[in-house]
C-alpha cells in the first residue's frame, strides 16, 4: 500500500523442451528451494513472485507450461499477452539449444510485439558436462535482442539476477496489456441479484 | 504409448475439455487427443488463414489486415454472468486463465423492425421506448411475483404451482398480452421457441431469474466475453487438465475404437492406448449417435458497427420469432477488435438459428437487414448430434452437439450429465478442494 512505490504486474511464461529445469528455475526463484527429483508436472503452474527495483516493484505472474511442451500441444492461450518469456535450455544438451531457438523464433512470431525474451542455459552447476558453449548462447542472444544469462536453480547462480534483468528491461507503461484493469469474477451466492457486487472493467 | 489410463477423451471442444479438467484434478488418470492440430475442435477460434481454409475459400483477402489479429469463433455464445459457466470457471479457479469483458447491451427486434435496447437498468426501463410496446403495470406486478417467489413459502406463490402451471397460464393471470410475453419469453427468459409456454412454469421463472442475476453483476447487460475468443475456454480448461497430469496429443487421427474385455481401446497411427472409459464429441462415435436438427451459422465480418447498436463493441440481437413468422428466434452476436478477435475497425457478427426450411439461409434475411454491408461471409449448415444411449452400458460417455441457444447454460448441463453418468454423483460447484489445496500452498509460497 505504498503510494510512493508503484507496482506493475507482468505476464511472464516459461518455454523450452522439457526437463531442462523450466520449473526449478521458477521454483528456486518463488520459493528458494530445489528439489533434486522434481516430478515432470507439478503445481508450480501458476506462480507470482515480485521484484523491487529502485522506484518501482515488478510483479510477476509466472505461467509454466504444465508438461504441454512434451507433445507440442502448448496452446497458443499460453504464450497470449505474455509481455516476458524465459527461454530454457540445458547447457549440456545442443537439442535443448535448437528448441530454444525455435521457442524464440514463435515467440517473435505469435508473442506480443514487444515481449521481452531472455535466454536462460540452465544447469550450470553441471558445467563439466556442457555441450552448449556460453560464447555461441551469447552471440545468439544478442543477435536477436535477447537477455542471457546461464543460470543453476540448483545453486541458485543467476536465477534472481534473471529475473531483475528482466524485471528492468520491462516497460513501465500505465496500461501493460489489453483489456488491463480486469474484470473481476467474483463468486457468485444466491443474494447476488441483490447487491453490488463491482464496478464494470471499463 | 502402451499405456492404461482411467479416461481417454477424444476431442478438445469446451465440454471436453472442462471434463477432461474435472477429472484430472480428482486424481484420474486423463489421456487427451483432437485430430486436428489445434484446441478446441468446434468451439475453437481460428485465425483467418485457418477460417479461410475450412471453408474452403482460398486466401483471406488484403482487406481484412493480418491473420494473426483474428479469433472467430465457429459457435456464437455469450457467458451469462451467473450462470453455470462461470460458476465452473470459479470451481475451478480457471478465471485466472481468462481476462473477460462485458458484453455492451442486448437488443430486440420487436414490431417494426429497428432493434431496441432491452433495459438494463431502472433508468432505461423508464426511458425505453420498448416498454411502450406492453403494458407497464402488470409486467411490474409480474417482475414482482418472480423476484418474491419462494417454494418454501406459499404465500408467496398467488395460487400458483409452478412446477404444475404452464407458463401460458401465469402470461394469463398477470394480464400480459402477446407483446409483453413474446418480450419476457425470449429477450429475457431466452427460450429458443414457444414450446416452454406450455410447460411448467418453474423453468421459465429460473431462467428469468438467472438474467436478472447476471444482469445485476455488471449492469451493462448479462453477458461476459473472453478476450481473444470463446475458444480461449477450451484452452483454459484443457491447461488445469494438464495442471493436475493429464496429457495431451493433438493432430491424433483415431484409427480405432474398440470395447475389449471390459476396456477401451483406442488406436491413433499404429499405437493403442487402453482406458477405463471414453469421453468424446459425437465427431468420434458416429454410430453412436442420432442426428435431431439442424443450426445454420453464419459468420459475417463488417467494416462497421451493427446499425442503431449506439456503435457497442458488442451486442447481441434477438429476433424473436413471431415477429418474423418462424418457429425459432434468430439470433446475432457481435463482437469487435476490443475483444481481441479481429483487426482494428473490423467486426464480427455471427447470426444463427435452428432450420426450419430447406432453404437455410434464406431464414437468416431478416438478421442480414440488420447488419448493414458485409465484407465477408462464412456460412455453414451442421447437424445437430446426441447419443443413443447414456455410455454407462458401454462406457463410452458422448456429449450432445453445440445447440443454437445464445448462452453456454445447455453446454454445462450436458457436462453435469456426463459427469453424473461417469462418477454416479453430481458435481458440486463449490470451488474443489484439491484447488483449495493448491491455492493454498501457492498462497504460503507468496508470502516468504
Amino acid at each position: 500500500m505504498n503510494n510512493n512505490n508503484k507496482i506493475f504486474q507482468f505476464k511472464l511464461v516459461l518455454l523450452g523442451e522439457a526437463a531442462v529445469g523450466k520449473s526449478s528455475l521458477v521454483l528456486r526463484f518463488v520459493r528458494g528451494h530445489f528439489l533434486d527429483y522434481q516430478e515432470s508436472t507439478i503445481g508450480a503452474a501458476f506462480l507470482a513472485q515480485t521484484v523491487c527495483l529502485n522506484d518501482t516493484t515488478v510483479k510477476f505472474e509466472i505461467w509454466d507450461t504444465a508438461g504441454q511442451e512434451r507433445y507440442h500441444t502448448l496452446a497458443p492461450m499460453y504464450y497470449r499477452g505474455a509481455q516476458a518469456a524465459i527461454v530454457v535450455y540445458d547447457i549440456r544438451s545442443e537439442d535443448s539449444f535448437e528448441r530454444a531457438i525455435k521457442w524464440v523464433k514463435e515467440l517473435q512470431r505469435q508473442g506480443s510485439p514487444n515481449i521481452v525474451i531472455a535466454l536462460a542455459g540452465n544447469k550450470l552447476d553441471l558445467a563439466a558436462k556442457r555441450k552448449v558453449e556460453t560464447a555461441e548462447a551469447q552471440q545468439y542472444a544478442e543477435e536477436n535482442g535477447l537477455l542471457f544469462m546461464e543460470t543453476s536453480a540448483k545453486t541458485a547462480q543467476n536465477v534472481n539476477e534473471l529475473f531483475v534483468e528482466i524485471a528492468k528491461k520491462l516497460p513501465k507503461t500505465p496500461t501493460t496489456r489489453p483489456g488491463s484493469g480486469r474484470l473481476p469474477i467474483t463468486p457468485i451466492d444466491n443474494n447476488a441479484a441483490k447487491k453490488k457486487t463491482c464496478c464494470n472493467g471499463n | 504409448m502402451d499405456e492404461h489410463y482411467d479416461c481417454i477423451v477424444l476431442g478438445t471442444g469446451l465440454k471436453e475439455c472442462i471434463i477432461s479438467g474435472l477429472l484430472s484434478v480428482e486424481g484420474k488418470k486423463v489421456l487427451h487427443m483432437d485430430r486436428n492440430g489445434y484446441y478446441g475442435g468446434e468451439s475453437a477460434s481460428l485465425n483467418l488463414n485457418q477460417i479461410f481454409e475450412k471453408f474452403n475459400m482460398g486466401k483471406p483477402t488484403d482487406n481484412l489486415g493480418s491473420s494473426r489479429d483474428y479469433n472467430i469463433d465457429l459457435i456464437p455464445k455469450f457467458i451469462l454472468s451467473s450462470g453455470l459457466l462461470v460458476k465452473m470457471l470459479l470451481h475451478t479457479d480457471v478465471t485466472r486463465y481468462l481476462d473477460f469483458k462485458v458484453v455492451d447491451g442486448s437488443y430486440v427486434m420487436p414490431k417494426g423492425g429497428k432493434i431496441q435496447k432491452v433495459p438494463a437498468t431502472d433508468t432505461e426501463a423508464a426511458t425505453s421506448s420498448l416498454l411502450g410496446f406492453f403494458e407497464k403495470f402488470s409486467a411490474k406486478k409480474f417482475f414482482v411475483f418472480v423476484q418474491e417467489y419462494d417454494e418454501a413459502k406459499p404465500a408467496t406463490h398467488q395460487g400458483l404451482n409452478l412446477k404444475q402451471v404452464p407458463m401460458r397460464h401465469v402470461f394469463k393471470k398477470f394480464g400480459l398480452n402477446d407483446e409483453s410475453v413474446d418480450f419476457i419469453g425470449h429477450a429475457l427468459a431466452l427460450h429458443l421457441n414457444d414450446d416452454y409456454l406450455e410447460k411448467p412454469a418453474h423453468d421459465t421463472l429460473v431462467r428469468i431469474r438467472l438474467y436478472a442475476e447476471s444482469l445485476a453483476r455488471y449492469q451493462k447487460s448479462p453477458y461476459i466475453y473472453p478476450l481473444y475468443g470463446l475458444g480461449e475456454l477450451p484452452q483454459a480448461f484443457a491447461r488445469l487438465s494438464a495442471i493436475y497430469g493429464g496429457t495431451y496429443m493433438l493432430n491424433k487421427p483415431i484409427e480405432k475404437i474398440a470395447f475389449e474385455d471390459g476396456k477401451v481401446k483406442v488406436t491413433s497411427e499404429g499405437d493403442t492406448v487402453t482406458a477405463d472409459f471414453i469421453v468424446a464429441d459425437p465427431t468420434y462415435f458416429p454410430d453412436k449417435v442420432k442426428k435431431s436438427g439442424r443450426i445454420i451459422r453464419s459468420i459475417c465480418l463488417l467494416s462497421n458497427p451493427i446499425p442503431n447498436s449506439n456503435n457497442a463493441e458488442s451486442v447481441q440481437i434477438i429476433i424473436p420469432q413471431k415477429q418474423v413468422g418462424r418457429k425459432s428466434d434468430i439470433y446475432i452476436g457481435e463482437i469487435s477488435s476490443s475483444h481481441c478477435v479481429c483487426a482494428k475497425n473490423k467486426y464480427i457478427a455471427i447470426v444463427s438459428t435452428t432450420v426450419e426450411t430447406d432453404q437455410p439461409e434464406r431464414e437468416l434475411e431478416p438478421a442480414y437487414k440488420l447488419l448493414g454491408p458485409i465484407d465477408t461471409k462464412f456460412v455453414s449448415v451442421t447437424d445437430f448430434y446426441e447419443p443413443i444411449s447414456d455410455g454407462t452400458s458401454d462406457k463410452a460417455f458422448i456429449s450432445t452437439s453445440y445447440d443454437a441457444t445464445s448462452h453456454f447454460e445447455t453446454t454445462c448441463e450436458d457436462v453435469m450429465d456426463i459427469y453424473k453418468r461417469i462418477t454416479g454423483k453430481d458435481l458440486v460447484l463449490t470451488t474443489h478442494p484439491n484447488i483449495l489445496k493448491q491455492q493454498e500452498e501457492a498462497a504460503a509460497g507468496h508470502q516468504q
